[in-house]
């Protein structure tokens, strides 16, 4: 992956110019750059990794494994496309091994999940069948552990 | 009546002048607002899966003593990693002694080769430790100096000309700490040619040979590193010192190691199994798994390092402190004598003015004088915060 991608998977709160300092480059290029890959979908958004306990926000997120029937065109796309679309879903995955999509949903609380699973994931068709599995505690997320770390202590000179 | 204490202190202790980083450590302690980019390690912790390997190591209970030159793995770990690293194989069961840091390596590599009165040839401005190690090993620290001129690169012709019938041995450090100066291929080849021409034992430490940048500036992927032990005629001349404590950010565990022809590891285990018997176990396990698993995280550190170095010389640029573009290491050595003040004077006043806290070049021998080391393993945002004031500090000096 390219360098500036990287920083912005980091921190996708750097401006150009503390981009352009990191990378060594000049700032209107690394503007650019940016701007050409959001509109080739290569960025496809930012967001901010939240603490959703410490936020206070009590909503209830939940994995579903789901089991579909492939179809000969396209395979597993259309349905997946189909789901993946819901506002519920934050996340849709094709898997390898037991399952074949891993939908991430969240909720306002476990019966509005419970709804979207019966009324609308289950009812499709296609859809074999499905096991809903819900978070209970947040240890890491997009790469940040929840609870910080202490900053390990420095010698202020050292040799 | 009894003598005093003083008087009691062996003499090649005694006459070795207090450390300038002790004293400068000793204004910046206390201060809690201040910014130190006078550090000499890394500031990341080591990487997880290498603590995780030292408790691991611990849980089972791995708490014993090991053989004098440490783990056979760790040995065939090094060994493999020197042969793609620096391109020289060393026999894992007889050519490794693993010690506690370069620093113990450096201090058994004087003690087992030096007889008093032997010339030890070293370039400064230099790691603080090169000339009492020499010196506390009863051997004469001849130094040459680079400059800021050459981008302190060594020039073969000052080794040549500090070579006496005395000259026992060379000591090199590239990249160096505190420049960041790389030695071009073609000196170093030169310096080779002389030791070999000269009968000299050469010294290579070799500690930040993972973390160069240069080639990055000309947007070309980084190149292998060359060590001098690669050359023809050093293999069997050559002590190499490597260890953990920079590119794997492991200076806690105290780990580094030195190969080297048998009779030369030999010697050096005499003293280190006596003194030392042998470098703790954990750090030893941790070791393992940073040079069987560790590259993608020393990758990942260097380029944290790379993207600050460029932020660093920017900055350095827009303020008018001239600065030379260090090719390796986590150091740069800017050149403050624009400014009309030594560099002890320019790093008081700093820290005093702005608590920015860098340290004086003269800090690493006479030759360091007219520049400052600042280091970047620091935090971005420290970092930024930092040149900002370096920034308004230099402003108000006249120039
Ligand atoms: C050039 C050089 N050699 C050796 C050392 C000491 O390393 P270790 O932690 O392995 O003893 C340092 C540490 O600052 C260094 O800069």
């Amino acid at each position: 992956m390219e360098p500036l991608l990287e920083l912005l998977q980091q921190n996708a709160k750097l401006t150009a110019s503390e981009l352009a300092d990191r990378l060594g480059q000049d700032e209107t290029s690394i503007a650019q750059r940016i701007a050409e890959m959001e509109r080739e979908k290569v960025i496809l958004g930012y967001h901010g990794v939240i603490d959703r306990d410490k936020a206070g926000n009590h909503n209830v997120a939940a994995l579903i494994e789901v089991k579909l029937t492939p179809e000969r065109e396209g395979g597993f796309d259309r349905l997946a496309e189909r789901i993946a679309r819901f506002d519920q879903v934050s996340s849709c995955y094709l898997m390898s091994g037991g399952y074949d999509l891993a939908v991430f949903v969240e909720g306002e609380d476990l019966r509005e999940v419970a709804r979207f699973v019966t009324e609308k994931l289950s009812t499709l068709d296609g859809v074999l069948s499905t096991a809903t599995h819900f978070q209970l505690k947040v240890y890491k997320q997009s790469g940040f552990l929840a609870g910080a770390e202490t900053e390990p202590e420095r010698l202020a000179v050292t040799p | 009546m009894s003598k005093r204490l003083e008087d009691r202190i062996a003499r090649q202790v005694a006459q070795i002048p207090r450390s300038g980083i002790r004293d400068f450590f000793e204004l910046v302690q206390g201060r809690d607002d201040v910014i130190s980019l006078g550090v000499g390690e890394p500031d990341f912790a080591a990487p997880w899966h290498i603590r995780e390997a030292a408790i691991y190591a611990l849980e089972r209970g791995q708490t014993s003593y090991t053989s004098n030159l440490g783990l056979l793995s760790l040995r065939r770990s090094i060994s493999r990693y020197i042969e793609s690293h620096c391109g020289v194989a060393y026999d894992p069961a007889r050519e490794v002694l693993v010690t506690v840091g370069v620093s113990e390596a450096l201090d058994l590599a004087c003690r087992a080769l030096l007889d008093p009165g032997d010339e030890v040839i070293y370039h400064t401005p230099c790691y603080v430790s090169y000339s009492p190690s020499i010196v506390m090993a009863y051997g004469v620290a001849v130094s040459v100096e680079t400059r800021v001129e050459d981008e302190f690169v060594l020039k073969a012709e000052d080794v040549a000309a500090a070579i006496t019938p005395r000259t026992k041995m060379l000591m090199l450090n590239f990249p160096t700490n505190p420049t960041g100066a790389v030695e071009p291929v073609e000196e170093l080849e030169k310096i080779a040619a002389l030791a070999v021409e000269h009968d000299l034992i050469v010294i290579t430490d070799e500690i930040y040979s993972e973390l160069t940048y240069a080639d990055e500036d000309q947007g070309q992927t980084p190149r292998a590193h060359v060590s001098i032990a690669s050359m023809p005629g050093m293999r069997e001349r050559t002590i190499l010192l490597h260890g953990f404590s920079k590119a794997h950010a492991m200076t806690g565990f105290r780990l580094g190691y030195a190969c080297a022809p048998q009779v030369l590891t030999e010697a050096m285990m005499k003293i280190h199994q006596y003194s030392m018997l042998c470098a703790p176990i954990m750090s030893q396990l941790a070791a393992v798994e940073a040079l069987e698993n560790g590259a993608p995280e020393v990758e990942r550190m260097r380029r944290a390092y790379a993207q600050r170095r460029n932020l660093l010389l920017k900055r350095f640029g827009e303020m008018g402190m001239p600065c030379f573009p260090p090719g390796g290491a986590f150091y740069a050595f800017p050149d403050v004598r624009k400014f009309g003040l030594s560099s002890q004077d320019f790093a008081l006043r700093l820290l005093e003015e702005e608590s920015v806290a860098v340290v004086p070049g003269s800090a690493f021998g006479e030759a360091g004088e007219g520049c400052v080391r600042a280091c970047y393993a620091t935090g971005m945002d420290q970092l930024k915060i930092a040149l900002e004031r370096i920034g308004n500090f230099v402003s108000r000096l006249p120039s």
